[in-house]
């Protein structure tokens, strides 16, 4: 029997960036951005800030002020990196542990904490459009699809951006999310934040998929590979991806990848699934400590600038802690407030019950 | 004036909505060039064009998760379901994100969209198409549920579910869709929900329904007429939240009361109003409330599904049982 002849009908590969290797020294030509030492610092400050409110926030859930807290330890790169580079007008589609991308968009630490702190105020935030932390995984994605419809049936030029971990890439939203973005050709921009860890369960145990990325090829999207704790590597890979779907070339999906150092919540105790020798490797691979190498080699940065710095960012986050103690119990009528717009006549008798304490 | 459908009310309240309101956009599966597969959605599509009236991939919960990110945007986006059937893959996004938006946010984003599907048995549709289970959605804080019953309060109604700023299922029971034929002008005028509409006054017993058996029940209500009794027949057309207050005064006027669903009895919608009537009404009734609802079963399949929706003859039987106690 002769061979039956199979024709190529659909190839694909995917691309992995990275600018800077793991100790700070380029691993390829670096970029224009690589020489705007004003952005690049200015970058930093803000990773350094994440890290000492991230420090403050589980040190508050530790000493019972704060509830359940998700840490965004070793991930900073990738929300400092989207938040700087989405416009004040663009559409964020967060999951819960993109304080980076926030932080720059409205949200105050006081309203993170907030959140944490079992309040739904946090998700009342200076910011018109974004949408608030999703909590039922991969949801916000069709969100995103939502959104980014608006914007495009009224000929909006503004971009939403949907973040979501590994994990999520394995729930049927972020498969239809992808989907309808490539038909309908929406401003989207998907970011998934590998973190190589749904709680307990490994990336590898999520997918035999090679890459993350490559679910988009399904889809008919155009994604890729970049290093998540490579500060400028993002900034390449998301400015890009921005654009286009800006001007109108479509949604794009980019896989970065990165890893959670500390535990998957406060409420979580990563030493019973990983070993401490992987976490080890991995604070290798972190990403402020990457960009300060980097700074450092160029002579924009020393160690008097980084005491300075660190007590700046310390104090800072100590000021704003004020508001967040400060904030009264909600009124248990809160409750009621804001379940419809006008509360329908069937609920006023629960609602006297609770008025009358 | 025409006199149109039940069906026929949905389409004409959708047109007058979208041309009035830029923001009102629709989709669903096969819902733009098909104009969906009961026609609910027939002509507006060349009337609107493809940026407000589309065709999404075959997702439902897609369906509802973009109707919760455009909702939130400021669209008024209005989303066939093909079946209430298959509404389910749609569940989480309804419950989780539609439901709570304004709650979660304190007001800061909301969901002001309709969630349109047509439920309940009778029109010999295979698996899946025929079951009625609008208490699921009336089970949850911020949702509210609407089922008209005719085709003035399709249209009344739907513009209603409409303009208001918090997210509405809205059920069309199919199996009455080409039912009757009204007189419906089309003036814009919206119906009040949260409203159960009183359609025969009477004292001697109140028959409380919604949706398709409204047929059965006004059915009913006309041969007790005829026999000589005076009956009152409420469609509660808001299951949630409940117009207890129009129940509760007819059964202080007539003492007694049948309620008439389709769907199966456990937890449901009359269940609540049983309950209801229970509280607050209990020492006006002369007789038992008695419920004729679809038997806690799964929906047959067609063969028997007018075993298990309630027939004339069992809705008469409790009528009478209750009038007689
Ligand atoms: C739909 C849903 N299922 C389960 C959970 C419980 N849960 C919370 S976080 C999480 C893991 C998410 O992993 P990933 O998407 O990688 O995000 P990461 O927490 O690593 O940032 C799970 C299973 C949930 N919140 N939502
Ligand atoms: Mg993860």
């Amino acid at each position: 029997m002769s061979e039956v002849i199979k024709s190529t009908v659909a190839e694909f590969n995917i691309t992995y960036t990275q600018f800077l290797d793991e100790s700070g020294k380029p691993s390829q030509d670096l970029p224009s951005i690589a020489k705007d030492f004003d952005k690049l610092i200015k970058l930093y400050r803000f990773m350094v800030f994440l890290r000492a409110f991230d420090t403050k926030a589980i040190n508050l859930q530790r000493t019972g002020k704060l509830g359940t807290y998700a840490a965004i330890l070793g991930q900073e790169a990738v929300g400092t990196v989207i938040g700087e580079l989405m416009q004040k007008e663009d559409i964020l589609a967060p999951a819960y542990r993109e304080y980076g991308i926030q932080l720059q968009r409205g949200m105050k630490i006081q309203d993170i904490l907030n959140f944490w702190g079992g309040d739904e105020r946090g998700n009342n935030f200076a910011n018109p459009h974004d949408f608030s932390m999703c909590v039922p995984i991969a949801s916000q994605c069709l969100h995103a699809a939502g959104a980014a419809k608006a914007v495009q049936i009224r000929k909006e030029k503004r971009v939403v951006v949907a973040v979501c971990g590994d994990g999520a890439t394995s729930e049927g939203d972020f498969y239809e999310a992808m989907n309808v973005a490539g038909t309908w050709k929406l401003p989207l921009v998907f970011i998934v934040c590998n973190n190589q860890w749904a709680i307990s369960v490994p990336r590898h145990v999520q997918s035999a998929a090679g890459t993350l990325a490559q679910k988009a090829i399904a889809a008919g999207i155009p994604s890729e590979q970049v290093d998540g704790n490579d500060v400028i590597a993002m900034h390449e890979v998301v400015e890009q991806a921005l654009d286009r779907a800006r001007n109108g070339d479509g949604p794009y999906v980019i896989e970065a990848i990165t890893y959670r150092l500390h535990d998957h919540t406060t409420a979580d105790d990563a030493t019973r699934y990983r070993s401490q020798e992987e976490v080890d490797q991995a604070w290798q691979r972190e990403p402020i400590k990457r960009i300060h190498n980097y700074l450092v080699a160029n002579n924009k940065w020393n160690d008097d600038l980084e005491t300075k710095l660190q007590e700046e960012m310390k104090a800072h986050v100590a000021e704003e802690l004020e508001g967040y103690f400060n904030m009264p119990k909600p009124k248990a009528t809160d409750m009621f407030e804001h379940m419809y717009e006008t509360l329908p006549d069937a609920l006023l008798e629960q609602y006297e019950i609770v008025s009358q304490g | 004036m025409p006199e149109i459908t039940l069906v026929e009310a949905v389409t004409q309240a959708l047109a007058y909505e979208m041309g009035a309101d830029n923001n009102v956009v629709v989709f669903g599966e096969d819902i733009a060039l098909n104009g969906g597969v009961f026609r609910a959605t027939d002509g507006l599509h060349a009337k609107f064009g493809d940026d407000r009236v589309f065709d999404t991939p075959l997702a439902e919960n897609l369906i509802a998760g973009i109707t919760v990110g455009m909702a939130a945007q400021g669209l008024k986006p209005v989303a066939e379901f093909q079946f209430m059937g298959f509404i389910y893959p749609g569940f989480n996004q309804i419950v989780c994100h539609a439901a709570r938006m304004r709650n979660r946010t304190r007001g800061r984003l909301s969901c002001p969209a309709v969630f349109r599907a047509p439920y309940g048995g009778g029109i010999r549709a295979p698996e899946h198409h025929s079951e009625s289970t609008e208490a699921l959605f009336a089970h949850i804080p911020g949702l509210r549920v609407v089922i008209p019953s005719s085709p003035a309060r399709a249209y009344g109604l739907l513009l209603a579910a409409i303009r208001d700023p918090d997210p509405v299922m809205f059920l069309e029971p199919k199996r009455i869709y080409r039912h009757v034929k009204q007189d419906v002008p089309d003036n814009g005028e919206a119906l009040p929900l949260d409203t159960a509409f009183v359609l025969r006054e009477g004292n001697d017993i109140t028959l409380v329904t919604w949706g398709a058996m409204i047929k059965e029940t006004l059915a009913v209500a006309d041969q007790l007429t005829n026999e000589g009794l005076s009956v009152e027949v409420i469609d509660v057309a808001t299951v949630k939240p409940l117009d207890m207050d129009t129940i509760l005064q007819s059964i202080a006027k007539t003492g007694r009361c049948v309620i008439i669903q389709e769907a199966v009895k456990t937890c449901s919608v009359g269940s609540e109003i049983a309950a209801n009537i229970a509280e607050k009404g209990l020492f006006d009734l002369h007789a038992p409330v008695k419920r004729v609802t679809g038997f806690d079963t799964t929906m047959p399949y067609f063969k028997l599904e007018y075993d298990y929706i309630p027939s004339e003859a069992r809705i008469k039987q409790a009528v009478m049982e209750t009038l007689e106690y």
